[in-house]
């Protein structure tokens, strides 16, 4: 049998046309759609592309009236390295080359064996020796001076690798048939979900220190590390939660059956499968938290947008924000829109064959 | 479970215990109950030591002290002489504004984008799947920041837009006609209220009716009539409430009711991040119902609006009301990011309150709670609605 032909483009386009404009109603509400693009791209076009400076000063930008992208130019180093000492900063280059290889190598399937965790375990300290220094003969960093995407980098990364170990003890917690450890263990998650981030961000920040014993102080970035894992945990915890009860009870039955001990159960039988069939909703979970990374803002931590709007107050270059706004919307819609994607995938994919 | 006959009869235990429990089982939970306690009280002690130090003693009396410092804008009364229980009223009355708001706008402009997504009409289609991907997969801490830009770059007071009569848009926020308080307006109001209930009545009576005899009348004539005539009746009876329209003197507005452009720029934020993921729940919700109802209203004869209303929504609503719920407590706890442009809603006010006094621990944990109290309160409410939509198992 012959595979049907694939609709022209004449005839394509003549089924969007009919699809537009078939009926009144439908007339009326494409003219609207129309008007409304015509409103809007003209004069978006004309200000990011057509009278937009991409070379030049901030009076050039002033003169030409359009988008002022020379000051993004300006300022593209600065909002991925922060404040990072000039002559170092090969070392956030290096980290985030070895982060970057290291999350893309995760997205390929193919790669999902013990030496991916292997290779992520070696790599997690010596991100932050390379970062921090003061050994190996590397001139020691103070972590205030960290900024830009490497800090957006090292908050997501490290909040994921903390806190989904404490997610998985967590679900299993709120499951357990002890009364005490199932108690606790919701009390937790539901007392994280039920308040804003930035309320724990505050509390790491202004509350922690007053809470450690004295002489024991707390560095101001692993201060929100611990809230993001915190918070990172208790909502991964819900989704683990959900695949664990997806699990059909046989499985579970079956386990015991066959004589597992409740961690060997858990550990070979139950999770494997429960982590594995929520990974679209992990990653998806792992979206939202991605664009709280930049709630740091309230407590002085210069991520990337946060780096950028520190630039913005630069004298040479005053009057940009819309361009450092768009700039910024635009990376994190890249890095989201890439992830909502994958997760897309990964969803197809898990799909049993046959449905 | 092991199934040996014991040869003899289990030791009578000490204490009763409940069927199930294993020793294993009750040495974890000690040891977790021990873990709390202890770190529960070395934190505690911590705390005391640390608080003495800087010279602060644990404890809410300074909630009785006055606060000192001005409040931008809020609901009730407030000057800085007044104490910080109600700069705290201030802020949490402040956040309530914009989450109640907010969350009714949200859901209007949500429902609506989400019938678009799944318009016939490719254009619009499009459009707002445009819309939704760009709002969903960008942090709203920028989105807010940008409003909040967007707003202050208006054209200053004397030039304010005027995109409706009575409507003006400038860098002092927005400006629009109230409605005087005045006896005259809670009469009508009543008026509006007994109308609407009525109308219910009415539509009760009249499903009973088509229940029982199988005709059906529509109530929308007489219910409108009852939702018009009887405040204008009241207007005609107790005169008419006063309309005040912003006029421009001087350098500023005067009259009308005014949008700050702080509030304007959350509330425009909160209400355009959650309609986008609203818009996404209602559509999943409406696919969830399959294609066989639809083919079978429509064998019936339904037309497109009623196999809507009839058929469709409420099977979709099983489906949309539990996400849904957890989109409003987001809009509430977002709300909170009201600090970063400056709007003075309960945690922007707590965060000055700790600067002031220095009661971290306290004022963070009270506003922990009231955010904690709000989540449980909407569940509790969402759940009820819920379980009034869930599918009743016979």
């Amino acid at each position: 049998m012959a595979a049907p032909a694939l609709p022209t483009f004449g005839e394509r386009s003549a089924a969007f046309a009919r699809a537009c404009f078939n009926g009144p109603l439908n007339i009326a509400i494409s003219a609207v759609c129309i008007a409304l693009l015509v409103w809007l791209v003209p004069p978006l076009f004309n200000w990011a592309i057509w009278t937009a400076t991409w070379n030049g000063n901030a009076a050039a930008c002033r003169e030409a009236g359009g988008a002022c992208w020379a000051f993004i130019r300006e300022k593209f180093w600065f909002s991925v390295f922060g404040l990072y000492p000039y002559e170092e900063r090969w070392r956030p280059g290096l980290m985030l080359v070895i982060l970057v290889t290291l999350v893309v190598s995760s997205t390929f399937r193919a790669f999902w064996n013990k030496w991916l965790i292997v290779a992520w375990i070696i790599a997690a300290p010596l991100m932050l020796v390379l970062m921090g220094g003061g050994v190996f003969g590397l001139s020691s960093v103070a972590t205030r001076l960290w900024g830009g995407i490497t800090i957006t980098g090292i908050i997501a990364v490290y909040g994921l690798a903390l806190g989904y170990p404490l997610a998985i003890v967590l679900a299993l917690g709120r499951r357990s048939k002890l009364p005490l450890i199932r108690w606790f263990c919701t009390a937790v998650i539901e007392c994280v979900r039920g308040v804003p981030l930035i309320s724990l961000l505050f509390m790491a920040a202004i509350m922690l220190p007053l809470f450690l014993p004295e002489g024991i102080t707390l560095d101001r970035l692993a201060r929100v590390l611990v809230a993001y894992t915190i918070f990172t945990a208790a909502y991964m915890a819900e989704v683990v939660r959900g695949g664990l009860q997806a699990m059909p009870r046989g499985q579970y039955e079956a386990a015991d059956a066959v004589g597992l001990s409740y961690w060997q159960k858990m550990r070979l039988i139950i999770l494997p499968q429960a982590l594995s069939i929520t990974i679209p909703a992990q990653v998806n979970t792992f979206i939202g938290l991605f664009k709280d990374t930049t709630l740091v803002i309230v407590i002085g931590v210069f991520d990337f947008f946060t780096t950028l709007r520190a630039a913005l107050g630069d004298p040479n270059w005053l009057g940009f924000p819309t361009e450092a706004y768009v700039f910024a919307a635009g990376v994190y819609f890249i890095l989201c829109f890439a992830m909502s994607k994958y997760s897309q995938r990964l969803e197809r994919d898990f799909q049993p064959a046959g449905r | 479970m092991s199934t040996t006959v014991n040869a003899m009869p289990a030791a009578r235990p000490l204490i009763p215990l409940p069927a199930g429990t294993t020793m294993r089982g009750l040495l974890w939970q000690a040891a977790l109950a021990l873990a709390v306690v202890l770190i529960g009280w070395s934190l505690y002690s911590n705390m005391l030591t640390n608080m003495a130090a800087r010279g602060l003693q644990f404890g809410y009396g300074f909630l009785n002290r006055s606060a000192g410092f001005p409040i931008g804008e809020g609901i009730i009364a407030y000057t800085p002489s007044d104490t910080y229980r109600r700069a705290l009223t201030v802020g949490f009355l402040n956040t309530m504004r914009v989450a109640v708001v907010g969350v009714i706008l949200a859901t209007v402009v949500g429902v609506l984008l989400g019938l678009a997504r799944l318009s016939p009409n490719p254009l619009l289609r499009s459009l707002t799947g445009g819309y939704i991907e760009v709002i969903r997969n960008t942090p709203l801490v920028l989105q807010l920041v940008f409003w909040h830009s967007i707003i202050l770059q208006m054209p200053s007071v004397r030039q304010a837009l005027n995109p409706l009569p009575g409507f003006f848009l400038s860098q002092r926020g927005l400006k629009m006609p109230a409605l005087l308080a005045e006896p005259a307006l809670t009469t009508c109001l009543l008026a509006l209220l007994s109308g609407a209930i009525l109308w219910y009545g009415l539509a009760r009576r009249e499903r009973a009716r088509q229940m029982e005899m199988g005709e059906r009348k529509s109530t929308v004539v007489a219910g409108l009539a009852l939702l018009i005539g009887l405040p204008a009746a009241a207007a005609a009876l107790f005169g008419r409430p006063t309309v005040e329209w912003p006029e421009l003197t001087g350098f500023n507005f005067e009259g009308g009711l005014a949008l700050s452009p702080e509030f304007f720029a959350l509330l425009i934020g909160l209400v355009v991040y959650t309609a986008a993921f609203i818009a996404e729940i209602v559509r999943s919700g409406i696919q969830s119902v399959h294609k066989g109802q639809w083919e079978a209203a429509r064998a019936l004869g339904l037309a497109p609006g009623r196999i809507m209303r009839l058929v469709i929504l409420p099977q979709a609503l099983r489906v949309i009301i539990p996400p849904l719920t957890s989109q409003y407590l987001n809009l509430t706890k977002n709300s909170s990011l009201a600090v970063v442009i400056g709007y003075p809603d309960l945690v922007s006010v707590a965060n000055t309150s700790i600067n002031q006094t220095g009661q971290a621990v306290e004022v963070i944990t009270l506003f922990m709670a009231v955010y904690l109290i709000i989540s449980l309160v909407t569940s509790f409410l969402m759940n009820l609605y819920n379980r009034a939509v869930a599918l009743k198992e016979r």
